[in-house]
């Protein structure tokens, strides 16, 4: 029952704040796709409008290839969990599970407390509903905490609860709303992993929305880097981290943050932090832009030299097996810091406020142009790759 | 906090104060019971004393609901304050929650009449209405003594201030979840709103209970008359200067109320006090 999700050209405006800009996506059907992006860029109202709980002021939404802008919320077959969980806190976990059932099966005549019981058919769907109410609840191990109150629950239960009202009804497509963001970190993780496995037991369609980059890279089939209410770029995670398709994304997604360095560049040489990189792009020749060196993409040089940073050792953070190494680069080279990501057994030999000297392969330096467009460098010429045989 | 660090000083005269204005209320009312107790004899007798020498309670209250028809001004009581506080509950809740949730044009502009209605006093309006309830022929009815109030602009502030504390992710739930507006209203909005809905109802039955303005204008048949106006009628035919039985008829119409007022006291505290945590 799972179905895919289109959106094209989708504005929105509050007041005079232009909140989405020409947003479109097309997500396949049974696709786990995450939204991401900063607090504020959007992300919320574009699953509101996705459920139909808000109206867009341009575009469309389809829905298993149907359009879905004149179906009111429920018409939809979509479910959210939100944010703040939003669960009843007037009824028991079992009345928020069931109530969406109780909605649709029910008639009104027998919603009403008392006299709807005595109406025909109605103990036999009750049953049927408090049957699958149970069976969601045991899915998610929350069935002892069918009869209390959303108050009585700990984060993560409620979290559950939410989660499984959303589940109970089958829906085609599920929207998650930063729904692990009010977890301690511990939880975090664990749920992580729950969601995921989640998924692929429903095998149905989950839009995610999160701003916490862990979430989006590590969960989904493909992440939508959203800022400033546009999407920038929609690739499966490993794609958004090794090739972004600007500036945003490329500081947004990876942790340490990557490096950016503000380069100049000649015709066949890149000039930056005081040293000069063997990175053409010969569309950019004579104009500023910037290099991006992720910290993994650096080693440790023996000695200075061309495309060589060299710097003062500021910070050692001890990560495990990882250590990041902060250098701080020579002011005649316009400054700034520089993160390393190196592998530990290197740490005895690196001590704070050492000199130390950091190369980086050619191949994994990312060129921007000065307004944030990347840029593919040329090919280097066959003279240069000869006199390195 | 703050208040602990104070005194002793401080905290006994804050008691003290907090007693008198208590004791000031209270007086007349304890007064009103001591005399429900006494014969007609002791009630005009110079000097003071709380407690009868010669108990005449029941005397006093059986004469009290023999002598005029105080259960059926009771009972025209309890009609009347449940048609007003049902009526104004059905009508109250759907407008502040599109008040409260519902955008729309001209949703300040309403608000802002909402408002003005709660700066009018009713007995303003009391000519007006009793012209129309004359056009209309409803004047010595049941509707007469209910409909002027059906519409309470203070319930709908109150519960407007209360439905605006509710996230609108509950509402959003709520609609994806399959609910009419209107039974958003009653299956979400309302029951989260349950201390508002207690102090509005104690609002409500008190202040309908104890109308005697309106009545006097409304009704004029004893048999509709609510228990002030009954009361009055009372003393005016039957009993003269004769304080006792009165008294006791003022004990059993308000005891009711108090009888309520303390059992929901928690309740209208915390409805009062703001939203839902
Ligand atoms: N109902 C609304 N009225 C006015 N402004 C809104 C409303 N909803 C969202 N916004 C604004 O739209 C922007 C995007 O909000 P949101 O979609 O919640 O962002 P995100 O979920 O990415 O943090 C914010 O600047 C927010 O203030
Ligand atoms: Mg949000």
């Amino acid at each position: 029952m799972t179905a895919g999700l289109t959106f094209n050209g989708i504005n929105k405006s509050f007041g005079g704040a232009h909140v989405l800009r020409q947003v479109s996506l097309d997500v396949a059907s049974g696709e786990f796709l995450s939204l991401l992006g900063p607090s504020g860029c959007g992300k919320s109202t574009l699953l509101r409008i996705i459920a139909g709980l808000e109206r867009q002021d341009a575009g469309t939404v389809a829905i298993g290839g149907r359009r879905v802008d004149d179906l009111r919320p429920k018409q939809r077959d979509i479910a959210m969990v939100f944010q703040s969980y939003a669960l009843y806190p007037h009824m028991s976990v079992a009345d928020n599970i069931a109530l969406p059932l109780r909605m649709r099966r029910l008639s009104g005549m027998q919603r009403l407390p008392l006299v709807g019981g005595l109406l025909p058919g109605s103990r036999t769907t009750q049953a049927g509903i408090a049957k699958e109410v149970t069976r969601t609840a045991r899915a998610l191990g929350i069935e002892s905490l069918l009869a209390r109150k959303p108050g009585q629950l700990s984060g993560g239960q409620r979290q559950r609860v939410a989660v499984g009202r959303a589940m109970v009804r089958n829906p085609a497509i599920f929207l998650m709303d930063e729904p692990l963001s009010n977890l301690d970190a511990k939880l975090r993780v664990q749920m992580r992993a729950e969601i995921k496995e989640l998924h692929r037991r429903l095998g149905v369609t989950f839009i995610y929305v999160t701003h916490d980059q862990t979430e989006a890279m590590t969960m989904s089939d493909r992440v939508a880097v959203m800022a400033e209410g546009e999407i920038l770029q929609v690739d499966a995670p490993q794609v958004i981290y090794a090739d972004p398709a600007n500036r945003k994304v490329a500081e947004f997604v990876g942790s340490p943050k990557i490096n950016m360095l503000p380069a100049r560049f000649g015709a066949d040489l890149t000039h930056a932090a005081g040293t000069t990189f063997d990175v053409r792009a010969r569309e950019l020749a004579g104009t500023a832009g910037t290099l991006g060196i992720r910290p993994e993409a650096l080693h440790l040089a023996e000695a200075p030299g061309t495309g060589i940073f060299t710097g003062r050792v500021r910070l050692l953070e001890h990560m495990g097996s990882d250590l990041f190494v902060h250098l701080d680069l020579p002011h005649d080279g316009e400054g700034g810091t520089l993160i390393a990501r190196l592998l530990a057994e290197r740490a005895p030999q690196i001590a704070f406020g050492q000199t130390l000297h950091l190369g980086v392969r050619t191949g994994r330096i990312l060129v921007f142009a000065a307004d944030g467009r990347r840029v593919q460098p040329d090919p280097a010429p066959a003279a240069v790759l000869r006199s390195y045989a | 906090m703050s208040l602990r660090r104070l005194g002793p000083v401080a905290a006994l005269a804050r008691h003290a104060v907090l007693l008198a204005s208590g004791a000031l209320m209270l007086i007349p009312f304890v007064w009103m019971v001591s005399l429900s107790l006494k014969p007609p004899g002791e009630i005009f007798r110079a000097g003071f004393s709380l407690l009868p020498e010669q108990w005449y309670a029941v005397e006093n209250y059986s004469r009290a609901l023999t002598a005029s028809p105080l259960p059926r001004y009771m009972l025209n009581g309890v009609l009347v304050c449940g048609a007003i506080l049902s009526l104004q509950i059905a009508i109250c809740a759907p407008a502040a929650y599109a008040l409260a949730k519902l955008r729309f044009f001209g949703r300040e502009g309403l608000f802002t009449l909402v408002l003005i209605g709660l700066l009018i006093p009713h007995e303003v309006l009391a000519l007006p209405l009793f012209i129309l309830a004359y056009k209309l022929g409803l004047l010595d009815t049941y509707a007469a003594l209910i409909m002027p109030f059906a519409v309470s602009p203070f319930g709908i502030f109150l519960f407007r201030q209360f439905f605006k504390s509710i996230p609108d992710d509950i509402v959003h739930a709520a609609r994806l979840d399959g609910l009419s507006e209107l039974a958003i209203v009653w299956r979400v909005m309302l029951p989260m709103a349950m201390p508002a809905v207690i102090a509005f109802s104690i609002f409500s039955i008190v202040s309908h209970w104890n109308d005697l303005f309106w009545p006097l204008i409304a009704v004029r048949s004893e048999q509709l008359m609510p228990p002030p106006l009954g009361i009055m009628a009372f003393k005016n035919e039957e009993a003269g200067s004769d304080y006792g039985p009165l008294m006791a008829c003022a004990t059993l119409v308000v005891a009711p109320l108090v009888v309520a007022f303390l059992a929901a006291q928690r309740w209208f505290v915390e409805g009062l006090g703001g939203g839902v945590k």
